[in-house]
């Protein structure tokens, strides 16, 4: 899977997750919970989405390392690879 | 039309999702109903068949109205919606005394008597209350055809959540709480460092959709304790307090962009934790989208308000009224704790009780707050 059609992914998941996130409205830096107001059931719903849709299991104590579009694609991929 | 709340005195029916002839099973969903607290879902509570709907859509009517009539399976009788609809177990209030139906007879819209239109979109007009002044005919000789009238209905209003309305009904609900609840406050701050670890264990074996999260503990924890000590769980209504027998916690949501709602899960004391787990996830998931039942929002006993991991450190939260206690979590933090004599960092939560001085005091409040702090510290039984 390219990083693209992952960023592509992880932006649907959590856009339907929380309607009102545009991530097309942020740099990839951003914390993305601070910014778009998300909490611990919105961060649970996104591990769940990934875990249905690329079948990876997310410790919760990795759920840091979703905050920013790039961390959460570098992890995300490097879990893929695995 | 249902109560959903006591400052509630209409409401429109945005939209009916069972026809005429319809046969429903008790806990169909059969109309949507639009109040200050946003687009509601109204469930029926009994089996039968949609003899006729009474209320057309996009019609405000006062509470208690009948909105449909429905026969019983096998029975000749015919009921009334409007009251079997009000969904209240714990909270009933006392219901309508009569049965009659309450028909509304719009004033007529067509107060040209030149005006040329068809019986049918007379009809129409005057049961959508159109002004058929404003509407060209596509009839013969320029008369207004049913289709025209139709094309020139307004669109009933969307499903989801509106935001001023909901800040009235919070307005109107926290207001009424202030000036009526004498409130007393109590505050412990307990160690939740089992409670985490025992969760941390219970996560690390199950993939992301069976985990728990720490709210759930909390919630359940609440429920079990409060079983002990009924001038917490119930109503006070009409002067008088009444407790519940059953414990159906209402759950404090925020409103991405503003607003707050706080439905409630039946029988929280009686859940497992992973059946707890599931509630709430589908219940924020679905406040947040705007889509909730009638029953979801009138027939909680009392209230949990927690502010997770992106909150503060505690809060003194207000009750929701009839209600008679509120019990708030803060986040867990950090902070120095003494462990035989020394001096150790272990994670604190502060937790909240406010509660109704018409009902109870503080001393039973206090060991309330105990009960909850040893469930909290005892997480394999929960």
């Amino acid at each position: 899977m390219t990083r693209e059609e992952l960023e592509r992914i992880f932006a649907e998941e959590l856009e339907s997750i929380a309607p009102e996130v545009d991530l097309s409205t942020v740099t990839d830096t951003v914390n993305i919970q601070e910014y778009f107001d998300l909490d611990s059931m919105d961060i649970y719903n996104l591990l769940a989405a990934l875990h249905q849709r690329l079948g990876i299991d997310i410790p919760d104590k990795d759920a840091s390392r979703l905050l920013t579009v790039k961390d959460a694609l570098d992890y995300l991929l490097l879990k893929l690879q695995q | 039309m249902p109560s959903l709340g006591a400052d509630m005195e209409d409401g429109i029916l945005v939209e009916w999702l069972k026809a005429q002839g319809d046969t429903v099973a008790r806990g169909d969903i059969i109309a949507v109903v639009e109040t200050e607290k946003g687009a509601i879902e109204i469930e029926i509570f009994e089996d039968g068949k949609i003899e006729e709907l009474l209320v057309p859509e996009g019609r405000k009517v006062p509470v208690g109205s009948p909105l449909a009539k429905i026969s019983g399976a096998g029975e000749a009788a015919v009921s009334e919606i409007a009251q079997q609809a009000i969904p209240v177990e714990a909270a009933a209030p006392a219901a309508p005394d009569t049965t009659a139906e309450i028909i509304i007879i719009p004033p007529s819209m067509d107060k040209d008597p030149d005006l040329r239109a068809s019986p049918a979109a007379r009809l129409f007009a005057r049961e959508h209350e159109i002004d058929l002044e404003g509407i060209a005919g596509t009839g013969p000789a320029g008369a207004i055809q049913l289709r025209d009238v139709e094309a020139a209905k307004p669109a009933p209003p969307k499903r989801g959540i509106d935001l001023d309305a909901m800040r009235h009904a919070i307005a109107a609900a926290m207001s009424r709480s202030k000036r009526e609840i004498p409130h007393y406050y109590l505050t412990h701050r307990i160690n939740v460092e089992a409670a985490q670890n025992w969760l941390e264990n219970y996560n690390r074996q199950r993939p992301p959709p069976e985990r728990i999260l720490f709210g759930a503990l909390l919630v359940k924890a609440t429920a079990l304790a409060i079983r002990d000590y009924p001038e917490f769980n119930g109503l006070y209504e009409q002067g008088s307090f009444r407790t519940s027998q059953a414990v159906h916690a209402g759950i404090a949501i925020a409103i991405r962009g503003g607003g707050l709602a706080a439905p409630a899960i039946q029988n929280a004391d009686r859940l497992s934790l992973a059946e707890l787990m599931v509630q709430m996830r589908d219940l924020i998931g679905r406040v947040r989208r705007g889509s909730f039942r009638a029953s979801e929002l009138t027939s909680s006993t009392m209230t949990v308000n927690s502010l997770g991991d992106r909150g503060v450190e505690g809060v003194l939260p207000i009750i929701y009224p009839p209600q008679v206690a509120i019990i708030g979590f803060g986040k867990i933090i950090e902070q120095p704790w003494v462990v035989d004599s020394q001096i150790v960092l272990r994670p604190i939560v502060q937790m909240t009780l406010a509660a109704d001085h018409r009902v109870s005091d503080g001393h039973r409040g206090g060991l309330f707050l105990n009960a909850i702090a040893e469930k909290l510290y005892a997480p394999e039984s929960l």
